[in-house]
């Protein structure tokens, strides 16, 4: 079992080179049978364990990753982090998840390296900036911290945007929510796995699950490469993977699975102090403790499991990056890749009971599942400890279309990717 | 990725739109089940594998046609 992390380990272990650092979670074999399996040990998989131990004392839990540990979505991402979400439920849930990443560190005794760098979302016209004040009354509402930049006070923060005339997409202000901000992806996989370890969870890598054993209409436990599994509930977090494995358990869902690529520039000096996201296009960027600018877009736009990205969106991105920073034109690519998201039709997504008893879901997060970790793990451990959703995830439900309970964030329609 | 346009032959698919899954079958006209319209609006299979699906050479010749795709791959087969 690992130890503390402290200035003194560190220390300790500095003054000691022989003395080996412990492994951060052990390998176990998977056992006959669990209280709880969770299928899927990305952010939200990981991240419901540790809070099904820590919240609600249920510790003989399994978490059965089919790769290793980080090689999901939660290793992928652009490292988002923000709560200025405007629809009912969003924004207490969101909300909910940015107090946690304040404590996170902490909490899970791990550096995550959550930057609370600032987000700008830049307006491009004075209607945009019209609904970006409207957002920002409903979140200061809330409680959530917001400000309504102008256009001199966006220069003073990014002065190294196109403000000249020939601009495809006149600033003319913009939105700024200074506690959102970034984490370091792997370390917040690691450090969830490390917490739930020390709880007494087994993290079983390398096991993919192959189907569900069904009794009576309930789920009675998992098939997996290294065997069968007995377990009182199952719950699934698998992002792109959602409708595949779902319909093992004969569901189909509001899903479609879709690549999104990530970019990053060679390294440079510090010059972007904060996370800029661009009202013209769906366009995000950031400047990593390392110096790349990291930065994304779209996804590529037809349903595929390949964790590979097509040119012309490379082009297309490419093309918002220089068109909102020229300069960005001199820098080469040093890496992009993809991940694979589950994009649902109203663009929020899922944390609920299924029509199978004891059968969980965790899904649907398409563009914005990294910041929902922390939210996303203590909700759904909440929904899997009492079979019931809390408040804070109750709108995230499977039958929301059906009811027209839509959760359209950006009053868009549903699957405006389509459109 | 390269897709055979039946018109135009093979093309970059950033000449293309995407039209989705072409195995669905839209309700008859006049179906007054909400239920019925939910499952064909919403639901999808979504299979990691073998998808017939359609395409419009938007940037092309504008017609619209099937493609079969293998979701895992991307590799394309023969046009049903
Ligand atoms: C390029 C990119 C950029 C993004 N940027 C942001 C951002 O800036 N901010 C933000 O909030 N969100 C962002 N997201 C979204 C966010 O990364 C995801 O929503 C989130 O990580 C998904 O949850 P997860 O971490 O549990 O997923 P994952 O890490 O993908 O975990 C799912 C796991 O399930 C496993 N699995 C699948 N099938 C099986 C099986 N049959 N048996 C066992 N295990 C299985 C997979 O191997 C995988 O490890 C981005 C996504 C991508 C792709
Ligand atoms: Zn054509």
């Amino acid at each position: 079992m690992s130890d503390r992390y402290s200035a003194l380990a560190l220390a300790r272990h500095a003054l000691q080179p022989d003395l080996p650092w412990p492994r951060a979670w052990r390998s176990p074999e998977p056992k006959t049978s669990y209280d709880v399996v969770i299928v899927g040990g990305g952010g939200h998989g990981l991240a419901t364990a540790y809070y099904l131990a820590e919240n609600h004392g249920i510790r003989n839990v399994a978490v059965i990753e089919r790769n290793y540990i980080g090689s999901g979505n939660v290793g992928r991402n652009t490292t988002i982090i923000r709560s200025n979400y405007m629809i009912g439920g969003n924004t207490a849930f969101f909300e909910h998840s940015l107090k946690l990443w304040e404590g996170l560190s902490h909490e899970l005794n791990f550096n995550c390296m959550v930057s609370h760098r600032g987000q700008i979302v830049l307006a491009v016209n004075p209607v945009q900036l019209d609904t970006f004040a409207r957002r920002g009354n409903i979140m200061r509402l809330n409680g959530i911290d917001a400000e309504l930049l102008d256009r001199g006070e966006v220069m003073k923060l990014l002065p190294y945007l196109d403000y000249s005339k020939e601009a495809r997409w006149p600033i003319c202000g913009g939105i700024l929510q200074r506690r959102a901000g970034t984490a370091r992806h792997d370390a917040v996989a690691w450090a969830y796995t490390r917490a739930a370890d020390r709880h007494g969870i087994d993290i079983i890598e390398n096991c993919e699950v192959t189907g569900f054993t069904m009794a009576e209409g309930r789920v009675t436990g998992v098939d997996t490469t290294r065997g069968r599994i007995n377990a009182g509930k199952v719950a699934i977090a698998v992002a792109g993977h959602t409708s595949h494995v779902a319909r093992l358990a004969g569901l189909r869902l509001p899903v479609e699975s879709h690549v999104l690529q990530a970019f990053v520039t060679e390294p440079v000096k510090p010059l972007v102090h904060h996370v800029v996201s661009w009202g013209a296009e769906l366009f995000y960027l950031s400047q990593s403790d390392k110096g790349g600018l990291v930065f994304g877009g779209h996804i590529d736009g037809f349903n595929t499991y390949t964790q590979r990205g097509q040119f012309g969106k490379i082009r297309e991105v490419a093309e918002c990056a220089v068109s909102l920073m020229p300069f960005i034109s001199r820098l080469r690519l040093l890496r992009h890749w993809g991940g694979i998201q589950d994009m649902t039709p109203d663009g929020s997504p899922f944390i609920c009971r299924t029509p199978v008893r004891n059968l969980y879901l965790n899904g649907g997060w398409c563009y914005q599942g990294f910041k929902a970790t922390p939210a996303s793990g203590w909700t759904f451990a909440h929904t899997i400890a009492h079979d019931e959703e809390h408040e804070l995830n109750r709108c995230y439900a499977l039958d929301r279309f059906e009811k027209g309970a839509e959760l359209d964030e950006f009053g868009l329609g549903n699957w405006t990717y389509k459109q | 990725m390269r897709i055979p346009c039946p018109w135009c032959g093979p093309r970059d698919y950033s000449e293309f739109r995407y039209g989705g899954d072409a195995a669905k079958q839209r309700p008859v006209h006049g179906e007054t089940d909400a239920k019925v319209w939910h499952d064909y609006y919403f639901l999808f299979d979504n299979p990691k594998g073998p998808h017939d699906e359609y395409w419009q050479h938007v940037l092309g010749c504008r017609q619209w046609f099937k493609l079969a795709r293998d979701t895992a791959t991307n590799e394309i087969g023969e046009v049903p």
